[in-house]
Protein backbone atom coordinates (compact mmCIF):
# COMPACT_ATOMS: atom_id res chain seq x y z
CA UNK A 1 0.00 0.00 0.00
CA UNK A 2 1.36 3.38 -0.83
CA UNK A 3 1.36 6.25 1.59
CA UNK A 4 -1.64 8.07 0.18
CA UNK A 5 -3.84 5.02 0.44
CA UNK A 6 -2.70 4.53 4.03
CA UNK A 7 -3.47 8.13 4.90
CA UNK A 8 -6.96 7.90 3.47
CA UNK A 9 -7.53 4.62 5.26
CA UNK A 10 -6.55 6.13 8.63
CA UNK A 11 -8.70 9.15 7.97
CA UNK A 12 -11.56 6.86 7.11
CA UNK A 13 -11.14 4.72 10.23
CA UNK A 14 -11.10 7.76 12.49
CA UNK A 15 -14.24 9.18 10.88
CA UNK A 16 -15.99 5.80 11.15
CA UNK A 17 -15.28 5.66 14.87
CA UNK A 18 -16.54 9.24 15.32
CA UNK A 19 -19.70 8.47 13.39
CA UNK A 20 -20.27 5.30 15.41
CA UNK A 21 -20.01 7.23 18.68
CA UNK A 22 -22.40 9.92 17.43
CA UNK A 23 -24.69 7.20 16.15
CA UNK A 24 -24.73 5.56 19.56
CA UNK A 25 -25.91 8.81 21.18
CA UNK A 26 -28.60 9.32 18.55
CA UNK A 27 -29.73 5.73 18.96
CA UNK A 28 -29.96 6.06 22.73
CA UNK A 29 -32.03 9.23 22.59
CA UNK A 30 -34.25 7.83 19.84
CA UNK A 31 -34.90 4.73 21.86
CA UNK A 32 -36.39 6.83 24.64
CA UNK A 33 -38.22 9.44 22.60
CA UNK A 34 -39.49 7.73 19.50
CA UNK A 35 -41.91 5.21 20.86
CA UNK A 36 -44.41 4.22 18.22
CA UNK A 37 -46.71 2.62 20.76
CA UNK A 38 -46.73 1.84 24.47
CA UNK A 39 -47.56 -1.52 25.97
CA UNK A 40 -50.14 -1.69 28.79
CA UNK A 41 -47.24 -2.40 31.19
CA UNK A 42 -45.52 0.83 30.12
CA UNK A 43 -48.66 2.72 31.13
CA UNK A 44 -48.66 1.25 34.62
CA UNK A 45 -45.23 2.70 35.34
CA UNK A 46 -45.74 6.22 33.91
CA UNK A 47 -45.87 9.03 36.45
CA UNK A 48 -48.52 11.24 34.85
CA UNK A 49 -51.22 10.57 32.31
CA UNK A 50 -50.26 12.15 28.96
CA UNK A 51 -52.66 14.75 27.62
CA UNK A 52 -52.16 14.30 23.88
CA UNK A 53 -52.78 11.48 21.50
CA UNK A 54 -50.83 8.29 22.21
CA UNK A 55 -50.78 4.76 20.85
CA UNK A 56 -51.13 1.56 22.83
CA UNK A 57 -50.32 -1.83 21.39
CA UNK A 58 -50.78 -5.42 22.42
CA UNK A 59 -52.96 -8.44 21.96
CA UNK A 60 -56.75 -8.18 21.88
CA UNK A 61 -57.77 -10.40 24.78
CA UNK A 62 -59.89 -13.43 23.96
CA UNK A 63 -63.64 -13.06 24.67
CA UNK A 64 -63.25 -9.39 25.55
CA UNK A 65 -64.55 -7.84 22.31
CA UNK A 66 -68.05 -6.44 22.73
CA UNK A 67 -69.94 -4.83 19.89
CA UNK A 68 -72.93 -2.50 19.97
CA UNK A 69 -73.73 -0.98 16.57
CA UNK A 70 -70.46 0.58 15.53
CA UNK A 71 -69.26 0.92 19.10
CA UNK A 72 -66.66 -1.51 20.31
CA UNK A 73 -65.06 -2.20 23.62
CA UNK A 74 -62.22 -4.63 24.17
CA UNK A 75 -59.21 -5.34 26.34
CA UNK A 76 -55.65 -4.91 25.06
CA UNK A 77 -53.18 -7.03 26.96
CA UNK A 78 -49.45 -7.78 26.96
CA UNK A 79 -50.05 -10.79 29.23
CA UNK A 80 -48.89 -8.86 32.30
CA UNK A 81 -51.14 -5.85 32.36
CA UNK A 82 -54.22 -4.90 30.43
CA UNK A 83 -56.20 -1.85 29.43
CA UNK A 84 -59.84 -1.39 28.49
CA UNK A 85 -60.36 0.32 25.13
CA UNK A 86 -63.49 2.00 23.76
CA UNK A 87 -63.81 2.70 20.07
CA UNK A 88 -66.49 4.07 17.76
CA UNK A 89 -66.16 3.58 14.03
CA UNK A 90 -65.23 0.99 11.44
CA UNK A 91 -62.76 -1.69 12.44
CA UNK A 92 -60.11 -3.10 10.08
CA UNK A 93 -60.85 -6.56 8.66
CA UNK A 94 -58.00 -8.27 10.42
CA UNK A 95 -58.86 -6.81 13.80
CA UNK A 96 -59.98 -9.81 15.85
CA UNK A 97 -59.72 -11.36 19.27
CA UNK A 98 -56.38 -13.06 19.82
CA UNK A 99 -54.67 -10.83 17.26
CA UNK A 100 -52.28 -7.95 17.75
CA UNK A 101 -53.57 -4.41 17.51
CA UNK A 102 -52.40 -0.84 17.93
CA UNK A 103 -54.97 1.70 19.07
CA UNK A 104 -54.56 5.45 18.76
CA UNK A 105 -56.36 7.86 21.03
CA UNK A 106 -56.50 9.35 24.48
CA UNK A 107 -55.80 7.82 27.84
CA UNK A 108 -58.49 8.61 30.41
CA UNK A 109 -57.11 6.69 33.35
CA UNK A 110 -54.32 4.15 33.55
CA UNK A 111 -56.66 1.35 32.53
CA UNK A 112 -59.19 3.20 30.39
CA UNK A 113 -58.53 4.30 26.83
CA UNK A 114 -60.70 5.98 24.19
CA UNK A 115 -59.46 5.13 20.71
CA UNK A 116 -60.01 7.25 17.63
CA UNK A 117 -58.26 4.83 15.31
CA UNK A 118 -57.55 1.10 15.30
CA UNK A 119 -54.67 -0.50 13.44
CA UNK A 120 -54.50 -4.28 13.18
CA UNK A 121 -51.00 -5.57 13.82
CA UNK A 122 -50.04 -8.52 11.70
CA UNK A 123 -47.52 -11.02 13.05
CA UNK A 124 -44.68 -12.69 11.19
CA UNK A 125 -46.47 -16.01 10.72
CA UNK A 126 -47.51 -16.94 7.21
CA UNK A 127 -49.31 -20.20 6.56
CA UNK A 128 -52.14 -21.69 4.50
CA UNK A 129 -55.55 -22.09 6.12
CA UNK A 130 -55.28 -25.90 6.19
CA UNK A 131 -52.05 -25.75 8.18
CA UNK A 132 -53.54 -23.24 10.63
CA UNK A 133 -56.55 -25.52 11.15
CA UNK A 134 -54.32 -28.55 11.66
CA UNK A 135 -52.25 -26.66 14.24
CA UNK A 136 -55.38 -25.59 16.07
CA UNK A 137 -56.57 -29.21 16.15
CA UNK A 138 -53.34 -30.57 17.61
CA UNK A 139 -53.13 -27.78 20.14
CA UNK A 140 -49.87 -26.31 18.87
CA UNK A 141 -51.57 -23.08 17.91
CA UNK A 142 -49.60 -19.93 18.71
CA UNK A 143 -47.84 -21.52 21.65
CA UNK A 144 -45.01 -19.08 21.02
CA UNK A 145 -47.21 -16.17 22.07
CA UNK A 146 -47.07 -14.60 25.46
CA UNK A 147 -43.36 -15.16 25.90
CA UNK B 1 -8.66 -10.53 -8.08
CA UNK B 2 -8.23 -6.97 -9.28
CA UNK B 3 -7.83 -8.13 -12.84
CA UNK B 4 -11.43 -9.36 -12.66
CA UNK B 5 -12.67 -5.85 -11.95
CA UNK B 6 -11.92 -4.58 -15.39
CA UNK B 7 -14.51 -2.64 -17.37
CA UNK B 8 -13.72 -4.69 -20.42
CA UNK B 9 -14.53 -7.93 -18.58
CA UNK B 10 -17.98 -6.67 -17.68
CA UNK B 11 -18.61 -5.44 -21.21
CA UNK B 12 -17.54 -8.78 -22.64
CA UNK B 13 -19.79 -10.55 -20.16
CA UNK B 14 -22.63 -8.32 -21.34
CA UNK B 15 -22.00 -9.20 -24.97
CA UNK B 16 -21.61 -12.92 -24.39
CA UNK B 17 -24.20 -13.79 -21.78
CA UNK B 18 -26.88 -11.09 -21.69
CA UNK B 19 -29.19 -13.11 -23.94
CA UNK B 20 -29.01 -16.16 -21.69
CA UNK B 21 -29.56 -14.18 -18.52
CA UNK B 22 -32.65 -12.65 -20.15
CA UNK B 23 -33.96 -16.13 -20.99
CA UNK B 24 -33.23 -17.25 -17.43
CA UNK B 25 -35.02 -14.21 -16.02
CA UNK B 26 -38.09 -14.61 -18.24
CA UNK B 27 -38.53 -18.29 -17.42
CA UNK B 28 -38.13 -17.63 -13.73
CA UNK B 29 -40.44 -14.62 -13.55
CA UNK B 30 -43.23 -16.34 -15.52
CA UNK B 31 -42.87 -19.50 -13.44
CA UNK B 32 -42.63 -17.49 -10.21
CA UNK B 33 -45.67 -15.33 -10.99
CA UNK B 34 -47.80 -18.37 -11.84
CA UNK B 35 -46.82 -20.08 -8.60
CA UNK B 36 -47.22 -17.01 -6.41
CA UNK B 37 -50.48 -15.79 -7.96
CA UNK B 38 -52.29 -19.07 -8.63
CA UNK B 39 -50.63 -22.14 -7.14
CA UNK B 40 -49.56 -20.97 -3.67
CA UNK B 41 -52.25 -21.03 -0.98
CA UNK B 42 -53.99 -18.01 0.50
CA UNK B 43 -52.94 -17.04 4.02
CA UNK B 44 -55.14 -18.20 6.91
CA UNK B 45 -55.60 -14.63 8.08
CA UNK B 46 -54.79 -12.25 5.25
CA UNK B 47 -56.35 -14.32 2.48
CA UNK B 48 -55.18 -13.41 -1.01
CA UNK B 49 -53.56 -10.17 0.17
CA UNK B 50 -50.55 -12.29 1.10
CA UNK B 51 -49.64 -12.50 -2.59
CA UNK B 52 -48.42 -8.91 -2.49
CA UNK B 53 -45.58 -10.25 -0.33
CA UNK B 54 -44.06 -12.11 -3.28
CA UNK B 55 -43.24 -8.77 -4.88
CA UNK B 56 -42.85 -6.65 -1.76
CA UNK B 57 -40.26 -8.76 0.09
CA UNK B 58 -37.82 -9.48 -2.81
CA UNK B 59 -37.99 -5.80 -3.81
CA UNK B 60 -37.21 -4.69 -0.24
CA UNK B 61 -34.33 -7.15 0.10
CA UNK B 62 -32.79 -5.99 -3.14
CA UNK B 63 -33.27 -2.32 -2.29
CA UNK B 64 -31.17 -2.90 0.85
CA UNK B 65 -28.60 -5.19 -0.73
CA UNK B 66 -28.00 -2.91 -3.69
CA UNK B 67 -27.40 0.02 -1.38
CA UNK B 68 -24.96 -2.11 0.63
CA UNK B 69 -23.03 -2.88 -2.58
CA UNK B 70 -23.04 0.84 -3.42
CA UNK B 71 -21.59 1.64 0.01
CA UNK B 72 -18.80 -0.90 -0.42
CA UNK B 73 -18.06 0.54 -3.85
CA UNK B 74 -18.05 4.03 -2.34
CA UNK B 75 -15.57 2.91 0.30
CA UNK B 76 -13.19 1.39 -2.28
CA UNK B 77 -13.52 4.44 -4.50
CA UNK B 78 -12.63 6.84 -1.70
CA UNK B 79 -9.70 4.84 -0.37
CA UNK B 80 -8.13 3.21 -3.40
CA UNK B 81 -9.29 5.59 -6.15
CA UNK B 82 -10.33 2.90 -8.55
CA UNK B 83 -12.78 4.23 -11.09
CA UNK B 84 -14.55 1.00 -11.94
CA UNK B 85 -16.30 0.78 -8.57
CA UNK B 86 -17.77 4.22 -9.15
CA UNK B 87 -19.16 2.95 -12.41
CA UNK B 88 -20.63 -0.14 -10.73
CA UNK B 89 -22.24 1.99 -8.04
CA UNK B 90 -23.54 4.53 -10.53
CA UNK B 91 -25.08 1.82 -12.72
CA UNK B 92 -26.93 -0.01 -9.94
CA UNK B 93 -28.27 3.05 -8.09
CA UNK B 94 -31.43 3.45 -10.25
CA UNK B 95 -32.17 -0.27 -9.88
CA UNK B 96 -32.09 -0.05 -6.11
CA UNK B 97 -34.09 3.17 -6.20
CA UNK B 98 -36.81 1.51 -8.28
CA UNK B 99 -36.95 -1.47 -5.93
CA UNK B 100 -37.21 0.76 -2.87
CA UNK B 101 -40.16 2.58 -4.50
CA UNK B 102 -41.79 -0.75 -5.38
CA UNK B 103 -41.29 -1.82 -1.78
CA UNK B 104 -43.02 1.29 -0.41
CA UNK B 105 -45.91 1.16 -2.88
CA UNK B 106 -46.68 -2.55 -2.52
CA UNK B 107 -46.26 -2.14 1.22
CA UNK B 108 -48.90 0.56 1.44
CA UNK B 109 -51.25 -1.39 -0.83
CA UNK B 110 -50.84 -4.31 1.59
CA UNK B 111 -51.09 -2.07 4.64
CA UNK B 112 -54.51 -0.66 3.81
CA UNK B 113 -56.46 -3.96 3.99
CA UNK B 114 -54.23 -5.50 6.69
CA UNK B 115 -53.48 -2.72 9.16
CA UNK B 116 -56.19 -0.31 8.12
CA UNK B 117 -53.86 2.45 6.94
CA UNK B 118 -51.74 3.21 3.89
CA UNK B 119 -48.98 4.88 5.84
CA UNK B 120 -47.88 5.31 9.42
CA UNK B 121 -44.72 6.79 10.89
CA UNK B 122 -43.33 3.70 12.56
CA UNK B 123 -39.60 2.96 12.59
CA UNK B 124 -39.53 0.48 9.70
CA UNK B 125 -41.56 2.61 7.29
CA UNK B 126 -39.75 5.81 8.19
CA UNK B 127 -36.27 4.30 7.83
CA UNK B 128 -37.28 2.82 4.47
CA UNK B 129 -38.37 6.30 3.35
CA UNK B 130 -34.97 7.59 4.46
CA UNK B 131 -33.37 4.97 2.19
CA UNK B 132 -35.42 6.28 -0.75
CA UNK B 133 -34.19 9.79 0.06
CA UNK B 134 -30.58 8.53 0.09
CA UNK B 135 -31.11 6.96 -3.32
CA UNK B 136 -32.59 10.20 -4.65
CA UNK B 137 -29.68 12.22 -3.23
CA UNK B 138 -27.16 9.85 -4.78
CA UNK B 139 -28.77 9.96 -8.22
CA UNK B 140 -29.26 13.73 -8.04
CA UNK B 141 -25.57 14.31 -7.36
CA UNK B 142 -24.73 12.60 -10.63
CA UNK B 143 -27.43 14.56 -12.47
CA UNK B 144 -26.51 17.98 -11.10
CA UNK B 145 -22.71 17.92 -10.85
CA UNK B 146 -21.06 17.79 -14.25
CA UNK B 147 -17.47 17.41 -12.99
CA UNK B 148 -16.91 13.66 -12.84
CA UNK B 149 -14.30 13.72 -10.07
CA UNK B 150 -16.40 15.85 -7.75
CA UNK B 151 -19.56 13.86 -8.37
CA UNK B 152 -17.62 10.65 -7.77
CA UNK B 153 -16.39 11.85 -4.40
CA UNK B 154 -19.68 13.31 -3.17
CA UNK B 155 -21.79 10.36 -4.26
CA UNK B 156 -19.39 7.92 -2.57
CA UNK B 157 -19.65 9.88 0.66
CA UNK B 158 -23.45 9.85 0.43
CA UNK B 159 -23.50 6.09 -0.14
CA UNK B 160 -21.24 5.60 2.89
CA UNK B 161 -23.40 7.76 5.16
CA UNK B 162 -26.43 5.85 3.94
CA UNK B 163 -24.81 2.62 5.05
CA UNK B 164 -25.62 3.58 8.65
CA UNK B 165 -29.30 3.49 7.73
CA UNK B 166 -29.25 -0.15 6.59
CA UNK B 167 -28.94 -1.80 10.04
CA UNK B 168 -31.60 0.63 11.27
CA UNK B 169 -34.00 -0.63 8.60
CA UNK B 170 -33.11 -4.25 9.25
CA UNK B 171 -33.37 -4.16 13.03
CA UNK B 172 -36.01 -1.43 13.41
CA UNK B 173 -38.65 -4.11 13.96
CA UNK B 174 -36.67 -5.50 16.90
CA UNK B 175 -35.30 -2.33 18.48
CA UNK B 176 -38.56 -0.41 18.54
CA UNK B 177 -42.24 -1.16 18.84
CA UNK B 178 -43.37 -1.02 15.24
CA UNK B 179 -46.60 -1.69 13.42
CA UNK B 180 -44.58 -3.60 10.84
CA UNK B 181 -44.15 -7.25 11.81
CA UNK B 182 -40.69 -8.70 12.61
CA UNK B 183 -38.71 -10.60 9.99
CA UNK B 184 -40.24 -13.85 8.82
CA UNK B 185 -37.18 -15.29 7.11
CA UNK B 186 -34.37 -15.67 9.63
CA UNK B 187 -30.93 -17.14 9.26
CA UNK B 188 -30.33 -18.12 12.87
CA UNK B 189 -33.75 -19.49 13.77
CA UNK B 190 -36.40 -21.35 11.83
CA UNK B 191 -38.50 -19.18 9.55
CA UNK B 192 -42.14 -18.63 10.39
CA UNK B 193 -43.44 -19.16 6.89
CA UNK B 194 -44.90 -22.31 5.41
CA UNK B 195 -42.81 -23.96 2.68
CA UNK B 196 -45.60 -23.60 0.08
CA UNK B 197 -45.21 -19.84 0.49
CA UNK B 198 -41.45 -19.76 0.89
CA UNK B 199 -40.79 -21.41 -2.48
CA UNK B 200 -42.51 -18.76 -4.66
CA UNK B 201 -40.88 -16.07 -2.53
CA UNK B 202 -37.38 -17.40 -3.20
CA UNK B 203 -38.11 -17.93 -6.91
CA UNK B 204 -39.31 -14.34 -7.19
CA UNK B 205 -36.20 -13.15 -5.37
CA UNK B 206 -33.86 -14.91 -7.82
CA UNK B 207 -35.95 -13.56 -10.71
CA UNK B 208 -35.65 -10.01 -9.39
CA UNK B 209 -31.94 -10.55 -8.80
CA UNK B 210 -31.33 -11.69 -12.37
CA UNK B 211 -33.37 -8.71 -13.57
CA UNK B 212 -31.04 -6.44 -11.59
CA UNK B 213 -28.03 -8.12 -13.21
CA UNK B 214 -29.49 -7.55 -16.68
CA UNK B 215 -30.06 -3.86 -16.06
CA UNK B 216 -26.67 -3.57 -14.38
CA UNK B 217 -24.82 -5.08 -17.36
CA UNK B 218 -26.62 -2.81 -19.83
CA UNK B 219 -26.12 0.31 -17.74
CA UNK B 220 -22.52 -0.52 -16.92
CA UNK B 221 -21.60 -0.89 -20.57
CA UNK B 222 -23.25 2.44 -21.32
CA UNK B 223 -21.57 4.25 -18.42
CA UNK B 224 -18.10 2.89 -19.09
CA UNK B 225 -18.23 3.67 -22.82
CA UNK B 226 -19.57 7.12 -21.97
CA UNK B 227 -16.64 7.72 -19.67
CA UNK B 228 -14.23 6.54 -22.33
CA UNK B 229 -15.65 8.95 -24.92
CA UNK B 230 -15.70 11.89 -22.51
CA UNK B 231 -12.14 11.35 -21.31
CA UNK B 232 -10.88 11.32 -24.89
CA UNK B 233 -12.44 14.66 -25.64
Amino acid sequence: MNNNVKKRLYFFLVSIITVLIIGKFIYDSLKINSVYFFSPSDLVSITEIPNGKIRVGGMVKNKSLKKKGNQYSFIVTDFKNEILVYYKGIKPNLFEEGQGAVVEGKLNTRTNFVATKILAKHDENYMPKEVADALKKTGNWKNNYGK
Amino acid sequence: MLSFFNSKNFRNFHDDYLFWIKIFFLTLVIFGLIISLFVSPADYLQGDTVRIMYVHVPASWLALQIFAVMSICGFITLIFKTRIFTLISKSIAPIGFTFSLISLFTGSIWGQPTWGTFWTWDARLTSMLVLVIFYITYIFIWKIISKFNLAEKLSSIVSLIGLANLPIIKFSVEWWNTLHQPATIRFTESSTIHSTMLTPLLIMFIAFLSFSIIIFLIRFKLESLNLKINSKR
